[in-house]
C-alpha cells in the first residue's frame, strides 16, 4: 500500500507531462493517495514501536543500496498531512494560463517527494525524494510565480540548495561516524548503531550542528529564515500551500527522525543554541511579522514564526516534546495552506494584497472571511483546533526540562516567551483580519465574487482536518507517542 | 441517565451552533429556533441535575500520555458547578429568547445565534470542567465568541477594533495564566483540581513560589474579568449586540474569573500576599470604575464601568477570603445586571438604537414597563433593600469591616458612588422632558423582549429573600455586631442618590464636567502610547534589522561569496529545467561518491 501511495502523484505527474488531461488525471490521483492514506491510518496498528507496512528492494548489494520504505507514527501523520494537503492545493489550482500541464506535475511531484521522503527507511532515497521535491517549487515560483518572481525564485534556489548541500555533507559524515563493520544506508540499522552508542561523542557534535543548520534552512530557522516570506509571497498559491504546508516540514522531520534519535549527545551539546535560535523565530520573527503591510509577508512570516514552536519541541527532546512537534507540524500544515489558499484566491480579485488596499471583504466574501477566519484562528492555536493540542504538549513538554522548584533555568524561560508568542501572532493575525475582512469597504472591493462554490470542498477538508484531531488529538497521541519512546523519557514531576 | 446529563448540558449548544453553520445560514428563523432550543434543552437539564443530587458523568481521557502527562475530559458537579449551570442556562434562556426579538431583521442573525450557542457550550464547558487545562481551553473559547460577538457588526469600525481588542487583552491574561498552570503541573505534578488538593503541602514549603503561583492564575481572571490594568476591553465591548452585553459582558462570561478564582480557591486562598494583591486590584478596580461611570454619556458605558466595579467588589470578596460572598454577589449581579442591560437595550430599540442618554429624557411615560423593571434593577445595584443587591453587597462590606479598614472605606465611597451614578442614569434617561424627537416618539418594545425583563425583575425581587438564595448559594454568616455596616451603607446610599437628583433634576446637561473621569482616567491614551513605543516600534526595528541587515548580508553571503560561484549561478536561467536537474545529479553524484568510496 505504501509504495502506492508514493508512486501514484509520481506516475500521474509522468502521465500528465505526457498529455492526458492534466486537472482531472491529478484530482483523481491526489484524492486516490488521500483515500489510501486514510485507509493506511485505520490500518495502522497504534501503541506499537518500530516500523509497519515495511517495502525493501535492494536496488545495489555492492553499494549498500535499498529503496526501502515503511511507517511508524511519525512518518504516517507527515504523510497524512501531506495528502490531504495535496488534494486540497490541487483542488484549489483551477484553470491554469500556461503549461497547464506542467504546472500540475509540478505540484504531484512535490507531493509525491514529499511523501517519498517522509516513508524513506533509506538515507539515500530519504535525501534524493526531497531533492526531487524541491525542483518542481522553485520551477513553479520561478514560470508560474507573481511580483518579482525571478528574484525570489533565484533566493529560494541559493538558499535552499545551500541548505540541502549542507545537509548532505551531514548525512554523510553521519554515514561516515559509524564504524565500518556496521555502516548503513538503512535508518533502522543507524538506529541500532545509536542504541549501542558506536557514534562518538565527539562526532556527534560536529554533525548534529551540520544537521541543524541544514535542516534548518530548509524550515527557516532563525537567521536562515529570509527566503521564505519572499518565495511564499511570489509563489503561485498552490506552490505556496505545498510548500509552506508540506515540505517545509522535511527539515522539521529529518531532525526528529535522524539528529536527534541518533544524535543525543549532540542534541544535548547544541540545545542552548537551538532555544536562542528557536526564540528569534518566536519573539524577533513576531514582531517583524506584526510590522508586515501586506498579507502574504505577514502569512509567510508567521509560518517561519510558527516554526520557532516545532523546534522547541524538538529543543525539549522527550516524548511529550517532540509528540507535540509532530501533531504541531500536521495542525501547521493545514492551517498555513488553508490560510494561502484564501489569500490566493483575494490576490485573483483585487490583484493586491496591501493591507491599505482592502477592507471589509467579509461583506462581499462571506465563505472566504469564514475560511480565513478559521484558518487565522487555528493558526494561532484556539483550543478546537488541533494546533492548540499541539502547543499545550509542546509547551508542557519543554517547561518539564530541567525543572528544580523556585528556579528557572533556559526550558522555563524559553516557554514563558514561548507563551508570549501567543500573545504576538493573536496581534499580528487579528491585525491582519481586521485590516482585510472586516471595517469598511476597501477602495477596490466593491463587487467581487465569493469563492466558487466548488472550493467549499477542499476548504472543508482541511478544516475538517483541523477540528477532527483537535477535538480528538489522542488518536495521534496513541501512534506518535511510541515512535518516540524508543529515543526518549520523560523527567516526570514528583 | 443521570451520568449522560452533564454531557447533554455541555453539547446540546454545541450541537446548535454546529447544525446552524453548517446548514442553516441561510434560514435565518430556523437557526434562532435552533439555538432557542438547544439552550432550553439544556436548562432542563441543568434544572434537574441541580435538583437530583446524585448527578455523575464518565470522564474520558482528551489527551493520554500514559504515566506522562493526561489531560482528562471529566467534570466537577458540586454544589458551586451546579448552581452556576442552572444560572447561565437561566439567564441565558432569557437572552435567547429576547435576542429573538433584538435582532428580527439583524442581516447576520445566523452568525448571531450560532456564536451565542457556542458560547453557551464553552460557558458550560468552563463551570463544569475538573481540571485545569480543560478549563483553559473553553476558557479561550468563551473568549473566542466574545470576539465574535463583540464584532458581529464587523463592517464597523469600532465594533472590528473592540472585538480584537477584547481579544488580544484576554490573551495577555491568559498568558500568566498558562504559566500558572504550569507551574502548578511541574510542582505537583497533576493538573486535576482534586489531586492537586492533597499534594499542596508541596506548593506551601515555598511560600514565595506559591504567591508567585498564585498571582499568575489569577492574571488569567484579571483578564476576563477585566479587572485593573486589564480592565480597557470591556467597555469598549459594548460596541456589541446589546444583549450580548447583558449575558456575556454583564452576567456569566465576565464572571467566570470570579468563578476559576473560587474553583482553584484551594491554591489562591493559601497565599497571604497574593490574596492581599487581589483584594488590593479588585478594590481599585471597584472605585476607578465607579468614578468613570459617573461621567459617561453612553447608557451602555456606563452600564459597563458599573460591571466593572462590581466585578471588582466580588474580587475583593476573595481577596478578603470569602469565596462565599463573592458567589453571593455573583449570583445577584447575574441576575440585576442582566436586566438592566436588557432594560438598556428596549430604551435603545425603542429610540432607534440612540444610545446617548442626553439625547433621552421622560421616557418613563412611554416605555413604562422597561421603566419599571430599569428601576428594580438599579435599586438592586445601588444596594437599596428588599432587593437582592443590598444583602450580597452589604456581606462583603461587613467582610472588609471586619478585615481591612481602608479597604472598607474605599467600597463604601464605591457604594455611594454606586448610587450616585445609577440614579444620576435613571433621572436623565427616564425623568425630566424628552430632549429628542425620537425620545418624545418612541413606542415600548415586543413582548418577546419585556417577558425577560419581567421574568428577570422577578427574581431581582425574590433573590432578596434569604429563604430562596440559600438554595443555590451559600449566604455568608450574618454578623450582628456589625450593625454599623447596614446603616453606614444605607446613608452612602441616600447621600449619593441625592446628591444626583440635586444635580441632575430638571437639568439638560452635565452639570459637573470631569474631563479625567470622561477621559476614563487616559487609560486607552496611556496603552496606546505604550504600544507605540514598545512593541511598534521594537516591530518596525525587527523588520528592518531583517530586512537590510540579515536579508541582505546573508545574500551576499551565499550568491557573491565567491565570483566562481556567483557567475556559475548566473550562467544558470530561472525556469530552465536542466540547470536544475544538473544541480540534482550534482549532488547525487557527490552521494554516491562517498558511498563507493568510503
Amino acid at each position: 500500500m505504501l509504495p502506492f501511495i508514493i508512486f501514484c502523484p509520481i506516475i500521474a505527474a509522468i502521465l500528465i507531462m505526457a498529455g492526458v488531461p492534466a486537472r482531472k488525471t491529478a484530482l483523481v490521483a491526489s484524492i486516490l493517495t488521500l483515500v489510501m492514506t486514510l485507509l493506511a491510518f485505520t490500518l495502522f496498528e497504534g501503541g506499537q514501536r518500530g516500523f509497519q507496512d515495511v517495502t525493501s528492494l535492494t536496488i545495489s548489494a555492492d553499494w549498500g543500496l535499498n529503496f526501502a520504505v515503511g511507517l511508524d507514527g511519525l512518518s504516517l501523520v507527515m504523510i497524512l498531512l501531506a495528502t490531504i494537503v495535496t488534494a486540497a492545493a490541487v483542488w484549489f489550482a483551477g484553470k491554469i494560463d500556461k503549461y497547464e500541464n506542467a504546472f500540475y506535475a509540478c505540484l504531484l511531484l512535490i507531493s509525491g517527494g514529499a511523501i517519498g521522503a517522509f516513508a524513506s527507511l533509506d538515507l539515500f532515497f530519504f535525501y534524493a525524494f526531497h531533492e526531487l521535491a524541491l525542483i518542481p517549487t522553485f520551477l513553479l515560483i520561478g514560470i508560474w510565480g507573481s511580483g518579482n518572481r525571478s528574484a525570489a525564485a533565484w533566493k529560494i534556489t541559493i538558499y535552499l540548495a545551500l541548505g540541502s548541500f549542507i545537509l548532505l555533507i551531514g548525512l554523510i559524515l553521519l554515514y561516515q561516524s559509524v564504524p565500518v563493520a556496521s555502516r548503513s544506508f538503512d535508518i533502522r540499522a543507524l538506529q541500532a548503531a545509536a542504541a549501542t552508542g558506536q557514534i562518538g561523542a565527539e562526532a556527534q557534535r560536529h554533525v548534529y550542528l551540520l544537521l541543524l543548520i541544514g535542516f534548518g534552512i530548509l524550515v527557516s530557522l532563525f537567521p536562515f529564515h529570509t527566503w521564505a516570506p519572499e518565495a511564499y509571497a511570489s509563489a503561485p498559491a498552490p506552490a505556496a500551500m505545498l510548500h509552506a504546508g508540506v515540505l517545509k516540514k522535511f527539515g522539521l522531520y529529518g531532525l526528529l527522525r535522524l539528529a536527534v534519535p541518533l544524535l543525543p549527545e549532540g542534541a544535548r551539546y547544541w540545545t542552548g543554541l537551538l532555544v536562542v535560535l528557536l526564540l528569534g523565530n518566536i519573539i524577533y520573527i513576531g514582531l517583524v511579522t506584526i510590522a508586515q503591510k501586506r498579507l502574504d509577508w505577514m502569512l509567510g512570516y508567521s509560518s517561519v514564526m510558527h516554526m520557532g514552536y516545532i523546534f522547541l519541541g524538538i529543543a525539549s527532546a522527550n516524548i511529550l516534546g517532540t509528540s507535540g512537534a509532530a501533531i504541531l507540524m500536521f495542525a501547521h500544515g493545514l492551517s498555513i495552506a488553508l490560510l494561502f489558499a484564501i489569500a490566493g484566491e483575494v490576490r485573483k480579485r483585487t490583484d493586491t494584497l496591501l493591507f491599505d488596499d482592502l477592507g471589509g471583504l467579509g461583506k462581499v466574501m462571506p465563505f472566504a472571511g469564514l475560511a480565513f477566519g478559521l484558518g487565522a484562528f487555528a493558526a494561532i492555536g484556539l483550543p478546537g483546533f488541533v494546533n492548540f493540542a499541539g502547543e499545550v504538549m509542546i509547551f508542557f513538554g519543554a517547561f518539564q526540562n530541567g525543572w528544580e522548584i523556585e528556579r528557572f533555568h533556559i526550558f522555563q524561560v524559553a516557554t514563558g516567551l514561548g507563551l508570549w508568542g501567543v500573545v504576538i501572532s493573536a496581534v499580528y493575525m487579528l491585525r491582519a483580519y481586521r485590516k482585510v475582512f472586516m471595517g469598511t469597504l476597501g477602495a477596490r472591493c466593491n463587487n467581487l465574487v465569493d469563492l466558487d462554490r466548488s472550493l467549499r470542498l477542499p476548504v472543508t477538508l482541511l478544516v475538517a482536518a483541523l477540528l477532527w484531531f483537535g477535538f480528538f488529538p489522542q488518536s495521534f497521541v496513541r501512534i506518535v507517542a511510541p515512535a518516540f519512546q524508543t529515543y526518549f523519557s520523560d523527567n516526570r514531576p514528583p | 441517565m443521570n451520568s449522560s446529563l452533564p454531557w447533554l448540558v455541555l453539547l446540546a449548544p454545541l450541537l446548535s451552533a454546529a447544525l446552524i453553520t453548517v446548514f442553516t445560514r441561510r434560514s435565518k428563523k430556523l437557526s434562532g429556533f435552533l439555538s432557542c432550543a438547544a439552550v432550553l434543552a439544556s436548562f432542563t437539564g441543568a434544572c434537574v441535575i441541580f435538583a437530583r443530587r446524585d448527578a455523575s458523568a464518565v470522564a474520558l481521557n482528551w489527551i493520554d500520555f500514559s504515566g506522562i502527562f493526561t489531560v482528562p475530559f471529566g467534570f466537577v458537579l458540586d454544589n458551586l458547578s451546579r448552581m452556576m449551570l442552572v444560572l447561565v442556562s437561566g439567564i441565558g434562556a432569557l437572552i435567547h429568547i429576547y435576542s429573538l426579538g433584538y435582532m428580527r431583521d439583524d442581516e447576520g442573525k445566523s452568525r448571531y445565534f450560532a456564536a451565542l450557542s457556542l458560547f453557551m457550550f464553552a460557558m458550560f464547558g468552563i463551570v463544569l470542567a475538573n481540571n485545569f487545562v480543560m478549563l483553559f481551553i473553553f476558557w479561550e473559547l468563551v473568549g473566542f465568541t466574545s470576539y465574535v460577538l463583540i464584532g458581529h457588526w464587523f463592517e464597523r469600525d469600532a465594533a472590528a477594533d473592540a472585538a480584537n481588542k477584547a481579544f488580544i487583552t484576554n490573551r495577555i491574561g491568559d498568558f500568566g495564566f498558562m504559566l500558572g498552570i504550569l507551574m502548578v503541573w511541574m510542582s505537583t505534578g497533576s493538573i486535576v483540581f482534586a489531586d492537586i488538593t492533597p499534594r499542596l503541602s508541596i506548593l506551601a514549603s515555598h511560600p514565595a513560589f506559591l504567591t508567585i503561583t498564585a498571582l499568575l492564575i489569577f492574571c488569567g481572571a484579571v483578564g476576563k474579568s477585566a479587572q485593573f490594568p486589564l480592565h480597557v476591553w470591556l467597555p469598549d465591548a459594548m460596541e456589541g449586540p446589546t444583549p450580548i452585553s447583558a449575558l456575556i459582558h454583564a452576567a456569566t462570561m465576565v464572571a467566570a474569573g470570579v468563578y476559576m478564582l473560587v474553583r482553584v480557591g484551594f491554591i489562591i486562598q493559601a497565599s497571604h500576599t497574593a490574596l492581599l494583591v487581589i483584594a488590593w486590584i479588585g478594590t481599585i478596580t471597584a472605585l476607578m470604575s465607579a468614578l468613570v461611570a459617573t461621567q459617561q454619556n453612553d447608557i451602555k458605558r456606563i452600564l459597563a464601568y458599573s460591571t466593572l466595579s462590581q466585578l471588582g467588589y466580588m474580587v475583593m470578596a476573595i481577596g478578603l477570603s470569602s469565596n462565599n460572598a463573592a458567589i453571593y454577589h455573583l449570583f445577584t449581579h447575574a441576575f440585576f445586571k442582566a436586566l438592566l442591560f436588557l432594560a438598556a437595550g428596549s430604551v435603545i430599540v425603542a429610540l432607534h438604537h440612540e444610545q446617548d442618554i442626553w439625547e433621552m429624557g421622560g421616557l418613563s411615560r412611554n416605555l413604562s414597563i422597561t421603566f419599571v423593571t430599569f428601576l428594580i434593577g438599579a435599586l438592586a445595584l445601588m444596594g437599596c433593600p428588599p432587593f437582592s443587591g443590598f444583602f450580597s453587597k452589604d456581606a462583603i462590606l461587613a467582610l472588609a469591616y471586619e478585615h481591612n479598614m481602608s479597604i472598607f472605606v474605599v467600597a463604601l465611597g464605591t457604594a455611594l458612588l454606586t448610587a450616585f451614578y445609577i440614579t444620576r442614569l435613571l433621572v436623565v434617561v427616564f425623568l425630566g422632558h424628552p430632549r429628542s424627537h425620537a425620545a418624545r416618539i418612541s413606542r415600548e418594545s415586543p413582548f418577546v423582549m419585556l417577558g425577560p425583563l419581567i421574568v428577570l425583575a422577578l427574581f431581582v425581587i425574590v433573590g432578596g429573600s434569604a429563604s430562596f438564595t440559600r438554595r443555590f448559594v451559600v449566604i455568608p454568616q450574618e454578623m450582628g455586631f456589625f450593625e454599623s455596616v447596614p446603616l453606614l451603607a444605607m446613608s452612602a446610599l441616600v447621600l449619593g442618590a441625592g446628591l444626583a437628583i440635586a444635580s441632575y433634576k430638571g437639568h439638560g446637561s452635565e452639570t459637573f464636567d470631569l474631563d479625567l473621569l470622561r477621559r476614563r482616567f487616559y487609560f486607552d491614551e496611556f496603552y496606546r502610547w505604550l504600544i507605540d513605543w514598545t512593541q511598534e516600534l521594537l516591530a518596525r526595528i525587527s523588520a528592518f534589522f531583517d530586512r537590510w541587515i540579515i536579508d541582505a548580508g546573508a545574500v551576499r553571503g551565499a550568491s557573491g561569496g565567491t565570483w566562481g560561484i556567483g557567475s556559475l549561478l548566473r550562467l544558470l536561467q530561472v525556469g530552465n529545467l536542466q540547470a536544475y536537474s544538473f544541480l540534482f545529479g550534482l549532488g547525487i553524484v557527490a552521494l554516491i561518491y562517498f558511498a563507493v568510496f568510503r
